[in-house]
């Protein structure tokens, strides 16, 4: 049964999704659906320490349970040279721990066995002895001259990893000398994990008679996965086949290659069969890419009136024990310098410092693009502590400094050229429709009373679709991204793209793409991801990198086989070329729209009754470098009551108003807000992962990591402005992350809002009914 | 220990391991794989199933346990072809993003319409707490129970349908 994916003329259109029928019968193929004959099961032995020397690994015991086949120690790693892999961001990373351990956590050993549960008898059976080292846990102690040095193994003795800057120094601090006005706010925002529903895990599939690795993995970037493997392990890249099946989420945490995954690959290089290994989500929150743990102060000098000039910004990034940010490797702070946001500001200047800790590695763009949550949320609280000293209402200060319509393209001051936007138009059409002057009148009543009330804003901008392979590339490989369009004799069509759905409904939308430039239905049009073997090259879906690249490239490509089959519709409608119109739907002569010819018989002709001289097929592959980054931008406000007795918060109304420039699918499109918002929500008021000062993950299982459900994810209310992007193909800009980046400052700043008759200019998140509780009773209104 | 289970009203005799979970019997030994698994802490309700018409995390209940009872699990919810309405009432209503959690999600609201045919977004929220959903918000999700509800009542109305709509644990 389909339903609605028989239309022409797709684009635009709420298609129900192509993906569905098979997840809905629980017919779906994740990683750990797959079962292969004689597949064998990994577990691995992690630290217990945050720092400790290891004095020896007996893995005796282990071997005595029935079943193991052999146990993997970072001993027998170095003897392969695969102890120490490369991190994206130009670090190396520890596989199996050599030496010593960095982090709680970290891999030690890794155990196969022929069943699962075999495997984690005889892990918990290796016996390891440690020596334990003082533990650096605060990224401000671990940049101290005398703290101490985290990474032996490296030449620069410090726990400082890199310095990274954007903007004019000097210029800024001009203005912030003789600025009438300067605001500064310390901000931090928390280490958070992604935690997808479906932790990471592989199968991998060495067969010794053809030499060929074929390796299923839970990735967002399977043809990176694939050439990081081949450099790393000498197996040629042609003999290495990933194939990434249904993804059961990523948010940015399957992008990593994790230590996990080289162990498996080793061990079925060595046994020669499938070895299976999953984690489970302690491992998945307390060793994988965990996302933001950045300690950042805003300084905005400006105006009496409330008109911005200078943004000045420092910030410091804790990494945890590697540099494993998954970034583009020219930015090891992303694009994190997005930071002066919506606003005209005159001058910037943004700096940030890296640093080690005793903590897991990572710095994944969860739901983001790289950093640019940090940055949204960084200026759009900071926009709330300058109208605050300056007692303007916020949504007045915002209105006075937006970036204006006609100053797109708008060159910011850190570097970037905006492509396009409507501040203005998305913002009054938010503050009208949720009825801001009313919520502020009601606000002041309750005030009277007693009541807590609050109205957070946030209109902020994003930078997405790395990206242009003059400045974005991943060691080294450019980041544009591919489609290739093989259109079949009766007509139908399959396309593969080299980037990888996790549940963006790409089936779907990259249909609708084709679909429209070819005169098509979705139904004709089957699209395919995930498999290195099929699909062009391409550098994966993360970053709301798949809509500016991908679907660039799934448009082209279609215009590409279009350009073809025009002149095979001349030819069957007897006319020249010049003679022939593309109407939308079929070729025509042109000022006879009766004679035409639609893309099917085309198709057809393509493979049976060709002009002469020309080379048969309908086929096209497309690599499309974006000549720059696309700049969603939107406007949230939040309207919060909180509970005097108890600190809790609840969200009452919350409204999202997006402008992702032009829209492929408005149902998916929605759907991609509500999840965003949700994963916002979270970060502003449950998800956490703080450490003891051992180093212990405090929260490292869905228990004490909280992640919302439906009783505490709050409903959602979305609208739309729609400014395209001037120079991509269709006009998107992608949708995916900007609810996530767009929403903790409004729920933060909507909280703040609340409580300023007390004198609250700032609260950290995750906003914990604790923490307001406290303030509460500081306060006197509560016991 | 040997057991005997009916699942999706076919009846299974395995030889499991004492402390073999029901989750992986239903996904290794029967290679039902729709229940999914999420979390080690009882905490997702990616593995949900009906243990005897009851929404159970399959995660936390030994496959001993199941011995002599019914199980029915999302792959059993399809019949003569037709799919259930809340199978439908995802799809329709945009209520799955991954799907990984989907198959869960609609175990429980299976049972949750059982015990509450009509409900209020509040009892659908509070119905699926034990579910968790990483990718969608649950807008669509309570969007979709609800609607799946009142074509269930709708059809329930009409004696003619009532054998083919009725999930239980046969
Ligand atoms: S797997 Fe998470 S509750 Fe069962
Ligand atoms: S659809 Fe992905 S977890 Fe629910």
């Amino acid at each position: 049964m389909a339903i609605n994916q028989c239309e022409l003329r797709p684009m635009g259109k709420s298609i129900h999704r192509k993906e569905d029928p098979r997840f809905i019968r629980g017919q779906g193929r994740y990683v750990d659906d797959i079962v292969l004959p004689n597949m064998l099961h990994m577990s691995i032995v992690r630290s217990p320490y945050a720092h400790a020397r290891i004095k020896s690994i007996n893995t005796d015991a282990a071997y005595q349970v029935p079943g193991v086949k052999l146990i993997i120690t970072g001993e027998d790693l170095a003897k392969l040279k695969l102890a120490w892999i490369p991190t994206m961001a130009g670090d190396v990373q520890m596989v199996l721990a050599v030496g010593k351990v960095l982090y709680q956590y970290q891999e030690v050993a890794a155990v196969v066995a022929e069943t699962r549960a075999a495997a984690v008898d005889a892990a918990q059976l290796v016996e390891v002895e440690y020596e334990a080292l003082p533990v650096v846990v605060d990224p401000f102690r671990a940049i101290q001259p005398d703290a101490p040095v985290l990474r032996d193994d490296r030449e620069k003795k410090s726990n400082h990893i890199w310095h990274w800057e954007a903007g004019d120094r000097e210029k800024t601090e001009e203005i912030f000398k003789d600025a009438p006005v300067v605001v500064s706010q310390d901000v931090r925002f928390q280490r958070v994990h992604p935690s997808p529903l479906e932790p990471c895990g592989c199968i991998a599939d060495y067969n010794k008679g053809t030499g060929k690795l074929t390796w299923y993995v839970t990735s967002q970037a399977p043809h990176a996965h694939r050439t990081v493997l081949a450099m790393v392990s000498g197996l040629p890249e042609h003999k290495i086949h990933v194939i990434s099946p249904d993804v059961g989420g990523g948010f940015g945490n399957k992008v990593p290659v994790y230590p996990g995954y080289v162990c498996a690959i080793v061990a079925s290089l060595q046994l020669g069969q499938p070895v299976k290994w999953i984690e489970t989500r302690t491992e998945n929150i307390a060793s994988t890419g965990f996302a933001r743990d950045y300690h950042m102060k805003a300084e905005i000098a400006a105006d009496e009136n409330g008109k911005v000039l200078a943004l000045r910004v420092k910030t410091l990034a804790d990494h945890g024990a590697f540099d494993a940010a998954a970034d583009p490797t020219k930015f090891p702070a992303g694009l994190f310098s997005i930071v002066t946001g919506s606003y005209d500001f005159q001058q910037a200047f943004v700096e940030v410092d890296g640093v080690y800790t005793n903590k897991a590695p990572g710095g994944v763009a969860y739901r983001c693009s790289f950093r640019v949550t940090e940055a949204a949320y960084l200026i759009e609280r900071t926009m709330d502590v300058l109208a605050r000293k300056l007692n303007m209402d916020p949504a007045d200060l915002r209105l006075r400094n937006f970036i204006k319509k006609e100053q797109f393209p708008y060159q910011s001051p850190t570097g970037w050229t905006y492509d396009s936007g409507d501040y203005e138009q998305t913002f009054k059409l938010a503050l009208e429709k949720i009825g801001y002057q009313e919520l502020r009148k009601e606000q002041a009543e309750k005030r009277a009373r007693g009541e807590l009330m609050g109205i957070g804003i946030s209109t902020f901008t994003e930078v997405v679709g790395a990206g242009p392979s003059h400045s974005f590339d991943i060691m080294g490989i450019k980041m544009f991204d591919s489609a290739e369009i093989r259109v079949h004799p009766t007509g139908k069509v399959i396309a593969r793209l080299g980037v990888r759905h996790q549940g963006q409904g790409h089936e779907t939308t990259f249909a609708q793409i084709i679909a429209e430039e070819l005169g098509l239905t979705t139904d004709d049009v089957l699209v395919e991801e995930g498999d290195t073997d099929t699909a062009p090259y391409g550098l994966g879906t993360y970053a709301s990198r798949s809509t500016p690249t991908a679907g660039g490239a799934a448009a082209l490509c279609a215009r590409r086989i279009r350009e073809k089959a025009k002149k095979i519709a001349a030819h069957l409608l007897e006319v020249g070329e010049e003679d022939v119109a593309w109407n939308g739907e079929a070729f025509q002569v042109k000022g006879l729209p009766s004679r035409k010819v639609t893309m099917g018989e085309v198709a057809l002709a393509a493979y049976t009754n060709l002009p002469e001289g020309m080379e048969p097929g309908l086929e096209a592959t497309y690599y499309y470098d974006p000549p720059n980054l696309t700049f969603p931008h939107g406007a949230y406000i939040a309207v919060v009551d909180i509970d005097k007795g108890t600190g809790a918060v609840k969200v009452r109304r919350f409204l999202a108003v997006d402008d992702c420039g032009n829209v492929i699918n408005p149902m998916i499109v929605e759907g991609q807000v509500h999840g965003g918002l949700t994963e916002g929500f979270a970060i502003a008021f449950m998800q956490d992962i703080p450490f003891d000062e051992d180093g212990n993950c405090l929260a490292p299982n869905w228990m004490d990591y909280l992640v919302p459900t439906a009783l505490d994810s709050p409903h959602w209310e979305t609208d739309r402005t729609v400014t395209p992007s001037p120079h991509h193909p269709i006009g998107a800009k992608g949708v995916g992350e900007s609810p996530n980046v767009g929403s903790p400052a409004a729920f933060v700043n909507a909280v703040v809002d609340a409580l300023a008759p007390f004198g609250v200019e700032h609260i950290d998140m995750p906003i914990f009914p604790w923490k307001v509780w406290e303030i509460l009773r500081k306060s006197g209104v509560t016991e | 220990m040997q057991i005997r289970v009916t699942v999706n009203g076919r009846v299974y005799e395995s030889d499991v391991e004492p402390r073999t979970l029901l989750v992986y019997y239903l996904r290794e030994h029967l290679r039902l794989t729709g229940a999914h698994v999420g979390c080690d802490t009882t905490t997702c309700g990616a593995c949900t199933v009906l243990l005897n018409g009851k929404a159970v995390k399959s995660c936390t209940v030994l496959a001993v346990q199941a011995n002599g009872q019914e199980i029915l699990t999302v792959e059993g919810l399809e019949r003569d072809g037709e799919l259930h309405p809340l199978q439908k009432a995802f799809w329709e209503e945009h209520a799955l993003q991954c799907g990984y959690c989907t198959p869960g999600m609609i175990m429980t609201a299976c049972e949750l319409l059982e015990r509450n045919p009509l409900p209020t977004e509040e009892e659908v929220r509070k119905g699926i707490s034990g579910n968790v959903c990483r990718c969608t918000g649950y807008v669509n999700i309570v969007k979709a129970i609800q609607s799946a509800g009142r074509v269930l009542a709708a059809q329930k109305m009409d004696p003619h349908n009532q054998s083919e709509v009725v999930p239980s644990g046969n």
